[in-house]
């Protein structure tokens, strides 16, 4: 390694908000095994607040392994286990006392496949998340509105709320799936590849979204489009592995990470060299 | 115009099916099949094999036979096609044959007895022996209905809760909880009746129908748990993650994602419980005994069911109660067949 590339992490972000109350998510040292299989080794990003973050690097790297890690999902996976920390606005989200649903209540996630639960039309999708942690909330329309013309969606089902999420189409489903994702008010959007089952109207469509969300809320992005890393995030983060567990190459804002790298690797990675 | 298109033509063409068989080739097939029918029913008025049976099994013979001379003709592949979708039909016509023979039997010989006394009527003033507009078996199919229904609400939480326990907890005693179920779907019936017998009958004093619903339930048990197993195994993962992804626990996820999703194939899963069950006889024998009138309390002492009443009218055996006997069993049937058939209108609305 050319560097230490977490020294660019911390200084790129302690620019925007001192280190005392800082406001986001933090990985430290993270570690991660499934049994005995090490596949990820000692990373560590910041997440602030009102930031896209693009996470990029080759299949197998281990960046969903790590952003599943950052909102407690990692723990399904029944050999799972993990080292380091992860802070949220300062507070441990692995600590013992600390409930994983009200984690994952604040830290929410969108998945790779569009997954609207098909038992519920698109009104209730939306406000799934509402019934599912037994939140009160006064207005369910409002709700309904805000989130589906947030996720960029509302004008294309306000006439058919009524309809079952699998009649819409990828595109739509996913957008669905955002809204969904909205409608508890998390304070971190975490997005596994979103958009790889989706075409470019759709994909468009959901970058202006994440766009918009990220005047609010924290973003975290993992994407195999380098263009799409580009044009969505204001920092990017490049995993690799060398047959062993995956770690951070580099981490900086995007216009520095893809025109001036530190670090050779991710040179050849962003302009399609390998990978 | 650029060079890669051929030609343009404004007129619309006529639609064709190339893919679909031509006239002659239908022709074809269609005689191969009649002949070798006809063959079988030649073989079988004049040798020893007798019944529709006897005429499949011929068939069966005959029709790869005819095959294999008209396949003579045809090059190696094509014989091979034509064999194999010869075999399939024929077998197909193999296994459907003795099924429909039983099934036009149960209905020639129940159609005497089915009349609208068969189903309102009771045999607390009529003797087995009486002409068959008098009587009937309403307080059977009443009897059934309703320990049926009383198992079914025993066991479809209990099925539906170990199913969620083998594919959602999945806790430490899954291993356990699934071999249960297992050995219990292997258990003779009349063991269950016997198990009810020896604990819920000796207690009571009594033959109830209540008991006769636990026998019941016990048979049910398995085919349910294991049905509810299997559709719930079938809930895509990511509807889970998504739930919990959202902020949601273990148990409402279950509730409220899980299970809705595949509510029509828990209907299912009940439905071939009742199936399983509807039909048993040895279980009722030694827990709800028969009656010959109607029983509406389920702990007022012995009740009518239909496997009973054909069981108890058959052992008779004069001519008249052995007309009353198809007749249940044709109600039967049609009991089993009117379940299957919902059984698959709901399942077939699944979204999926």
């Amino acid at each position: 390694m050319v560097e230490n590339p977490q020294i660019n992490v911390v200084t790129m972000v302690e620019a925007q908000s001192p280190q005392s109350n800082f406001r986001g998510l933090e990985a430290k040292n993270i570690h991660a095994w499934f049994g005995k299989h090490h596949v990820l080794s000692d990373v560590s990003l910041r997440f602030p607040e009102r930031t896209v973050t693009g996470l990029i690097g080759p299949s197998g790297c281990g960046k969903s392994t790590f952003i599943r890690l950052l909102n407690r999902m990692h723990e399904f996976i029944p050999s799972a286990a993990m080292a380091g920390q992860v802070l949220k606005d300062g507070e441990d989200i692995y600590a013992p006392e600390i409930d994983a649903a009200t984690v994952r209540l604040k830290i929410g996630m969108v998945f790779q496949k569009p997954n609207p639960f098909p038992a519920m039309n698109i009104r209730e999708n939306v406000l799934s998340g509402i019934k599912l942690a037994h939140l009160k909330v006064a207005d369910h329309d409002s709700i309904v509105e805000n989130c589906l013309t947030r996720a960029g969606l509302w004008k294309e089902v306000k006439d058919r709320l009524n309809a079952t999420g699998g009649s819409l189409s990828g595109g739509q489903q996913q957008r669905l799936c955002i809204a969904r994702s909205l409608a508890v008010e998390p304070n971190v959007l975490l997005m596994d590849e979103p958009c790889s089952a989706l075409d470019p109207g759709s994909t468009l469509r959901i970058e202006e979204t994440i766009k918009e969300l990220a005047e609010k809320i924290a973003v975290v992005i993992v994407t195999h489009n380098m263009q799409q890393a580009a044009r969505v995030s204001d920092f990017c983060a490049f995993f690799l592995t060398d047959g062993g567990p995956g770690y951070l190459v580099e981490a900086a804002p995007t216009k520095i990470l893809f025109t001036n790298p530190s670090d050779v690797r991710t040179a050849d990675y962003v302009q399609g060299k390998f990978g | 115009m650029s060079a890669v298109v051929i030609e343009t033509n404004t007129a619309v063409p006529v639609p064709t099916t190339p893919w679909k068989q031509t006239r002659r080739k239908q022709i074809v097939s269609a005689s191969t099949v009649a002949l070798s029918a006809l063959i079988a029913v030649v073989i079988v008025l004049i040798t020893g094999f007798a019944g529709v049976d006897g005429w499949a099994f011929t068939f069966l013979i005959v029709s790869l036979l005819v095959t294999a001379v008209r396949a003579l003709k045809a090059d190696a592949k094509v014989r091979k096609e034509m064999f194999v979708t010869v075999a399939i039909f024929a077998t197909a016509a193999l296994a459907f044959t003795p099924w429909m023979s039983i099934f036009a039997s149960v209905v020639m010989k129940g159609a005497r007895g089915f009349r609208p006394n068969f189903f309102v009527g009771d045999m607390r003033t009529t003797i087995p022996d009486d002409e068959l507009n008098l009587g009937g078996a309403g307080h059977a199919i009443v009897g059934s209905l309703m320990m049926v229904l009383n198992a079914t609400i025993i066991t479809l939480p209990l099925g539906i809760l170990s199913g969620v326990y083998l594919t959602e907890v999945r806790g430490r005693l899954t291993f356990l909880v699934r071999f249960v179920v297992q050995s219990m779907s292997g258990v003779p019936s009349i063991v269950a009746g016997l198990f009810i017998y020896t604990t819920f009958v000796n207690y009571t004093n009594s033959f109830s129908g209540l008991a006769g619903s636990f026998a019941l339930a016990i048979l049910m048990l398995p085919t349910v748990a294991r049905t509810a197993e299997e559709v719930l195994k079938l809930v895509p993962d990511d509807l889970r993650s998504a739930s919990y992804a959202l902020g949601a626990r273990q148990w409402r996820t279950s509730l409220m994602v899980v299970l809705p999703t595949v509510r029509s194939g828990l209907t299912t899963a009940a439905i071939l419980g009742v199936a399983r069950v509807i039909g048993e006889t040895a279980p009722l024998l030694l827990t709800s005994l028969s009656s010959n009138s109607f029983v509406f309390n389920p702990l007022g002492g012995p009740v009518g069911s239909l496997p009973t009443y054909v069981f108890g009218l058959l052992q008779i055996g004069t001519e008249n109660s052995t007309n009353r006997a198809w007749t249940g069993a044709l109600v039967l049937m049609l009991l089993v067949l009117a379940l299957f058939t919902t059984a698959r209108f709901i399942g077939g609305k699944d979204r999926r």
